[in-house]
């Protein structure tokens, strides 16, 4: 066996079911509910009181619901795990520097500092449990070995009573040999170690480093290394991020929009300020609003160039707005706003230009004026995107809002409408009327054929107001994704001329008949 | 001088003139004409609302059939119901690079906009103002070179001569999709036509319309029959009538255009 570098003592702090404790921390709930965060339709991570009643990940959420039926189910965000670990990554850095974050919930430090900051390896992982007691971790383990690898399994294995759990130097092949060997977390790997009958982490490393790596390249060799304990990774700790956020406290707590803005103008001054004296200018930021009752919401915004401390201003105010009301109260009293840069990008590359930004900027205040009057929702802009349907070919984005598209416009759409295109869209679809000969009704069968030739049809819901019908064209089938329930539609399109001279697109659902536009 | 105060007394005499300036107006009848055409425009351009009213990018198809020629800067043209026709104004100036905003109008076709040359980058739409229509169009108006408004009620005098005045300051064009009072224009369709589409067969492809603009100075009303749009997406006159007026008067039932001078004459009295 070759031994490369030296294998540096590792701290490893593991947080059981990170994802759980997360959400908790982001929207309190008791910690003995079952919980069950779901991705893709599966139960991702489930609480500890969920596992008691067999919720366990991978299973489909009608099914975890029908294990326990008091399960709460919420969604499980992957950029929550990062940003509430990032927090307490920030708290262990005040402790012990040099901390490198291996993903939410797992962290690894070179122990030696610590060891001798704190008169050995135990007390070290003693003083970190506890700080992590403090901030309302419940349950995190310490594990002390050879490499983080070892320090991991260490960490892992630990229990309740006895949360640090060091493994002695040079002890770590012995302590990892009958360990499962799924623990290399190489599904490929390890069903075809299994087949060979290997079952430990032991058997694995008993092999000759050679043949390993002969048999399975460089990974199948770097995975033989930590099962024997040879880890030789070193631990890269992390440069800690520039500290850019905002946070304003009320005490006690306000409950009038304007209040709060007020409260928060000086702060987005000193906010933007400090962006400009680092050469940054903010082009996204996150508002966190807390109130008196607990009730917490986040909100992303973005700009089109660069937040000013007006816009701060301005989006703190629209997020306690919310969608409609303007002038009304809030439900409880806001006790504290922060605000998070979530993207940010050298001033130089937002300089205004030498003659300005042209009538650019005077639009933005204007528009900006008016979001200040209607909320955020009130000004929009259109933008083509793809789609069968005219709704789906013009999505409108909020000013100031980048436009995130689902549908490429550029794709060619067969079955999209031929030119020219309506004037008139409706919102909404609007209910009307379409007779056949005689006043009879008017269906397209399954094989797409027409029951009888439109001759009169009626433009509102009440069937008054009925027109002859000039000229028409149809049905055009749109049949589109049948495997989605909630987004599959199958219709036949028409365009008929009334005798007035209007044009219009029907739209036939089943037998209910309606109008998609109008062209006038 | 006072042959300049009889002409103009006679300029207000319309039809049948007073025996004592007829021999005056039959001896001088051809070389006052050009004088009284002189002092008409002279009148109006008193009685307008800005001095130096320019005038901004205009669809030639539709611009001949205007008052002075095209949109003027600072005024108010009504519309009747028409989504084609209003993006037709509207896509000349967008052209051109000036900014548009649609106040009112949730059922705006993007698609079609963006199809006749409305550049969607400099275009704003504002679906539902609610009861701040009136502010929000002001505060529009400001910063946008022209500006779309479906009021949802009437507003006071009071209010709309403010936002006149706005729109004079600012240079501003408002398009009112509905009656205005103190418009400059009013513009409206009819006698649409389709083609391209058949008794089940084809697809609409073209469509021809009769534009007809009345004005608030009186006069007849000035109509002209267009491709609204053509197969090809253009706005375009019709080929055959190439002489909008004398398309009016043939292709017009008497009845019809008696109506529209109707509606013209009691448009002027409500203003």
């Amino acid at each position: 066996m070759s031994t490369a570098a030296p294998i540096a003592r590792s701290l490893v702090l593991w947080v059981p079911d990170w994802p759980i404790t997360a959400s908790i921390r982001v929207s309190p709930l008791p910690a003995d509910v079952p919980l069950a965060l779901i991705d893709k339709g599966q139960v991702f991570a489930s609480s500890a009181a969920a596992r008691a009643e067999g919720v366990q990940r991978g299973l489909r959420v009608r099914e975890a619901q029908a294990r326990c039926t008091e399960l709460i189910v919420r969604p499980y965000e992957q950029q929550l795990d990062q940003r509430t670990f990032e927090t307490i990554v920030a708290e262990i850095e005040e402790l012990m520097p040099g901390v490198q974050l291996v993903r939410p919930g797992i962290c690894a430090i070179r122990s030696r500092g610590p060891a001798r900051y704190y008169g050995g390896e135990k007390p070290a992982g003693l003083a970190l449990v506890t700080l992590l007691d403090e901030l309302g971790v419940a349950g995190a383990c310490v594990g002390i070995a050879d490499g983080p690898f070892t320090a991991e399994q260490a960490a892992r294995t630990a229990t309740n009573s006895k949360r640090v759990r060091v493994v002695p130097a040079g002890d770590a092949a012995l302590f990892l040999r009958d360990l499962p060997i799924n623990l290399i977390e190489q599904p490929n790997l390890v069903v075809l170690l299994r087949r060979l009958g290997i079952s430990t982490l032991g058997e694995f490393a008993a092999l000759p480093a050679d043949d390993v790596l002969g048999r399975f390249g460089e990974l199948g060799a770097h995975l033989h290394a930590l099962s024997g304990g040879l880890d030789s990774r070193p631990i890269v700790h992390r440069i800690p991020p520039q500290e850019l956020d905002l946070a304003v406290a009320f005490e006690p707590a306000l409950d009038r929009v304007d209040q709060v803005t007020f409260g928060v103008r000086a702060a987005a001054d000193d906010f933007v300020q400090t962006l400009v004296a680092r050469h940054l200018v903010c082009t996204s930021l996150r508002v966190e609003i807390e109130t008196d009752l607990g009730d917490y919401s986040e909100r992303s915004w973005l700009h089109p160039r660069s937040f000013t401390a007006a816009d701060v201003v301005d989006r703190v105010r629209w997020q306690l707005q919310g969608s409609a009301e303007v002038d009304s109260g809030l439900r409880s009293g806001v006790t504290r706003v922060r605000i998070v840069p979530e993207s940010v990008d050298a001033i130089g590359n937002h300089e205004v230009g030498l003659f300005g930004a042209g009538p650019d900027e005077r639009v933005h205040n204007g528009l900006s004026r008016v979001q200040s009057m209607l909320g955020h929702d009130g000004v929009l802009v259109a933008v083509m995107s793809g789609g069968r349907t005219l709704a789906d070919r013009a999505t409108t984005v909020p000013w100031g809002d980048r436009p995130l598209l689902s549908h490429s416009p550029g794709e060619p759409w067969p079955g999209r409408l031929p030119a020219p295109f309506p004037g008139t869209v409706f919102p909404a679809p609007h209910p009307v009327h379409v007779f056949g000969p005689g006043g009879s009704s008017v269906g397209v069968s399954e094989r797409g054929v027409l029951s009888a030739r439109p001759v009169r049809f009626a433009s509102s819901a009440s069937g008054r107001e009925i027109r002859e019908i000039t000229a028409w064209a149809g049905p055009w089938p749109v049949a589109e994704r049948w495997w989605d329930a909630e987004v599959s539609r199958n219709i036949n399109r028409f365009q008929i001329v009334d005798d007035r001279g209007i044009a219009w697109l029907l739209v036939l659902d089943g037998e209910n008949w309606s109008a998609e536009a109008r062209y006038d | 001088m006072s042959v300049a105060i009889d002409t103009i007394e006679h300029m207000f005499e319309y039809g049948d003139m007073a025996p004592a300036s007829a021999t005056l107006a039959a001896s001088s009848a051809v070389s006052s004409r050009p004088s009284v055409r002189e002092l008409q425009e002279r009148i109006r351009s008193m009685q307008a609302t800005k001095l130096d009213s320019r005038l901004i990018p205009t669809h030639p198809a539709i611009a001949g059939l205007l008052p002075g020629g095209g949109l003027k800067q600072g005024s108010t043209y009504s519309l009747d119901h028409s989504a084609t026709l209003m993006m037709a104004l509207l896509a000349a100036p967008s052209q051109a690079g000036s900014w548009c905003g649609v106040v009112g109008v949730p059922e705006f076709g993007a698609e079609a906009a963006s199809s006749f040359g409305v550049d969607l980058e400099r275009l704003v739409l504002v679906p539902n103002p609610g009861d701040q229509w009136l502010a929000v169009t002001a505060a529009i108006a400001d910063v946008m070179g022209v500006v779309v408004v479906r009021p949802p009620k009437r507003a006071s005098d009071g209010n709309l001569a403010r936002l006149a005045g706005r729109l004079r300051q600012r240079g501003s064009t408002l398009i009112v999709l509905g009656t205005w009072p103190q418009s400059e224009a009013m513009i409206s369709l009819s006698q649409s036509e389709w083609s391209g589409i058949g008794d089940g067969f084809g697809h609409l492809s073209a469509r021809q319309v009769t534009v007809t603009v009345s004005t608030r100075m009186g006069g007849r009303p000035r109509s002209a029959r267009l491709w609204l749009p053509d197969p090809e997406l253009q706005f375009a006159p019709v080929a055959i009538a190439s002489h909008p007026e004398r398309y009016g008067s043939e292709r017009h039932n008497p009845e019809r255009h008696d109506s529209e001078q109707q509606d013209s004459g009691s448009y002027l009295r409500a203003v």
